[in-house]
């Protein structure tokens, strides 16, 4: 029994990570109907900015705020140049530019910072959590600044105007204009947002995976896996899909014979397919209508 | 909000392209066919040996543009379908002794059967989704190639080496010329087959489908049927590339087929032109040669230039190595007149 709560304790503690992951994948699907494929990698570049101004001698508050800033502005930059225009553009075109985009940001942040892995500083320390060993005050950290970020948003969403717009953008487009929205800019709205929850994500996940290009590789994966999971259109269900899916990992670990550190991402394969199967809106989500 | 006042007008995943656009005139394919025979004649063993991975990714974009171009289904994991092509032709020809070409239409086989049943859950996806369960599929495969219980059959993390065949019949050639011809031989009777499916009464499904998936299955088209089988001749002719490329390579290893080759397919089709099957081996072309020139131009940047080079494709020429080739048959026509 104890060997049970141990590990689902410490799949809520990796959790967390695809928690972060998750909440920026929804984001970026709310406000423009796709899959970002380069989220990863987006949130790796503002990690690396923030360690880099942090080698600048900036304290890690200051470079957090700063990163938030940039990946805000930058999120916002990338759609107005590169994704505005393809906004009319079959699927197909922004999945490629998706994959376009991913090699770029790759293979300059591999240019700039080199591919040798870097240690990450954590503001809340890596000592024992509450006296247990399997949660660091790292990780407990992770948690709270997740559900902080959650709550933020729920607050964003339901009771400011811009977040009303923002949801009336998304869902009704050709209505949210005739009332007065600017649909084009909520949608560089969410851009910008999404990057800026990815940047707060890589910062947390870099002190746990260490810093390098391709540190978002794996974690990717489960961020779609945890937001499939809880439903692509629910903030709410992202998290909860986070954190499901790390306990879900732990135990199948310890769990199943056979299924070890080899078989993880497998394992993610496995889920997203069985709920895309299953329950297509996941666990939170609006099962989506269409008019014939 | 209640879940039903939601209408969601989605634009069709692919554009339609109209079916006599999909391939090439008789003449343009006799002067190609002409240009593929003579070539590798007055070239070096190393660049025939290119354009040999030149046909065989020419194949697997191919297939690829069935599926997409076909039938409007994505897909970011033909290179899932490529290994367990490349791996069924290195373990029967290592393992069981079968002859290498014996080992193809095997290979060809099972890939279909494996397409036809990732097809069924797939049936259930659309767009996005599908691009994603196929994505993760493309990065699962090399975990379960490494695992311990098909280690004694697939060599695990260190692979397969497989031996190249001779020329037969005593043929005063070298292995790697008798490949290339036999390479080519396998590409065009596929390419012929898939001009011929698409042009018949189950291509004109496909495109149905893709089209307007409700307004076909009204006409009484069998959606459930025709995208599972589109999935699977799709992942059978890749199935036969991933074969031809084991033996071309002559080597399988789980990390020779990662996501990177998933993706370099896919871009192979969106720089092709997607529903033009001629296209499939300009987009061959770019996705072998051009990380060779972004090497040259930067060796740290090239991940840069090849994502830079493809928004220029996408911003410049949407439609591809289609476009192109139109814009060019105006210029010769406007030539001719003057």
């Amino acid at each position: 029994m104890e060997l049970f709560t141990n590990q689902i304790l410490a799949g809520i503690a990796t959790g967390a990570i695809y928690a972060c992951m998750a909440l920026a994948v929804v984001m970026i699907y709310q406000a423009i109907d796709h899959l970002n494929f380069a989220q990863g990698e987006m949130a790796m570049f503002s990690t690396f900015i923030s360690w880099q101004l942090m080698q600048w001698g900036i304290p890690y508050w200051g470079a957090f705020i700063l990163t938030l800033a940039f990946s805000f502005a930058g999120g916002i930059a990338i759609e107005r140049l590169l994704f505005k225009p393809l906004a009319k553009a079959p699927i197909l075109t922004n999945v490629a530019g998706f994959i376009a985009l991913f090699a770029i940001i790759n293979s300059v942040a591999g240019l700039i910072w080199d591919f040798t892995i870097k240690q990450y500083p954590t503001p809340f320390g890596s000592h024992p959590f509450l006296g247990s060993q399997l949660i660091s005050t790292h990780q407990a950290g992770m948690i709270g600044v997740t559900v902080l970020l959650l709550i933020a948003l729920y607050f964003f969403f339901q009771f400011t105007r811009i977040g009303l717009a923002m949801r009336a953008a998304a869902s009704v487009p050709e209505s949210a204009r005739l009332v007065g929205i600017n649909t084009s800019w909520m949608i560089a709205l969410g851009w910008g947002m999404a990057a800026a929850i990815g940047s707060i994500a890589g910062m947390l996940i870099a002190p746990v995976v260490f810093l390098e290009p391709n540190m978002m590789g794996g974690v990717l994966i489960y961020g779609f896996a945890a937001a499939v999971l809880g439903g692509l259109t629910s903030p709410f269900g992202a998290v909860i899909g986070g954190f499901l899916v790390g306990i879900f990992e732990n135990l199948a670990g310890t769990y199943i014979p056979g299924v070890g550190n080899e078989l993880k991402l497998p394992i993610a394969l496995a889920l997203i397919i069985t709920v895309l199967v299953v329950k297509p809106a996941g666990l939170f989500g609006r099962p989506i209508v269409k008019r014939v | 909000m209640s879940a039903v006042d939601e209408v969601v007008t989605e634009a069709p995943a692919v554009e339609a392209v109209p079916k006599r656009a999909m391939t090439l005139g008789y003449g343009t394919s006799l002067v190609m066919l002409a240009l593929f025979l003579i070539v590798p004649l007055l070239v070096k063993n190393f660049i025939v040996f290119q354009l040999t991975m030149l046909l065989i990714y020419g194949l697997a974009v191919l297939a690829l543009n069935i599926l997409t171009g076909g039938s409007g289904q994505f897909s970011l994991g033909q290179s899932a379908f490529y290994a367990v092509g490349a791996y069924t032709s290195a373990i029967l020809m290592e393992h069981a002794g079968v002859n290498y070409a014996l080992t193809l239409p095997i290979a060809g086989v099972i890939c279909f059967a494996f397409g036809f049943l990732f097809g069924q859950p797939a049936l259930r996806l659309s767009g996005v989704y599908l691009a994603l369960a196929t994505f993760a599929l493309a990065t699962a495969m090399p975990q379960l190639l490494k695992l311990g219980y098909f280690e004694h059959w697939t060599g695990g993390v260190q692979g397969l080496v497989v031996t190249k065949p001779d020329a037969p019949f005593g043929l005063p050639m070298s292995q790697d010329m008798w490949l290339y011809y036999f390479t080519l031989a396998v590409t065009i009777a596929i390419y012929i087959f898939s001009v011929n499916l698409l042009r018949s009464r189950s291509g004109r499904a496909f495109m149905a489908i893709r089209d307007n998936e409700i307004a076909a299955s009204a006409m009484g088209v069998d959606v459930a049927l025709y995208k599972t089988l589109a999935f699977g001749v799709s992942a059978g002719i890749t199935g036969v590339a991933g074969g031809l490329g084991a033996i071309a390579v002559q080597f399988v290893a789980p990390d020779s087929y990662t996501i990177t080759l998933a993706i370099s397919l896919f871009l192979g089709m969106v720089v092709g032109g997607v529903g033009w099957l001629p296209g499939s081996i300009v987009g061959s072309a770019f996705i072998i040669f051009v990380p060779n020139i972004a090497e040259g131009i930067s060796k740290g940047l090239s991940g840069a230039v090849f994502g830079v080079l493809l928004f220029l494709v996408i911003f410049l020429v949407p439609h591809g190595a289609r476009q192109v080739a139109i814009v060019a048959q105006q210029l010769v026509g406007k030539l001719k007149k003057n």
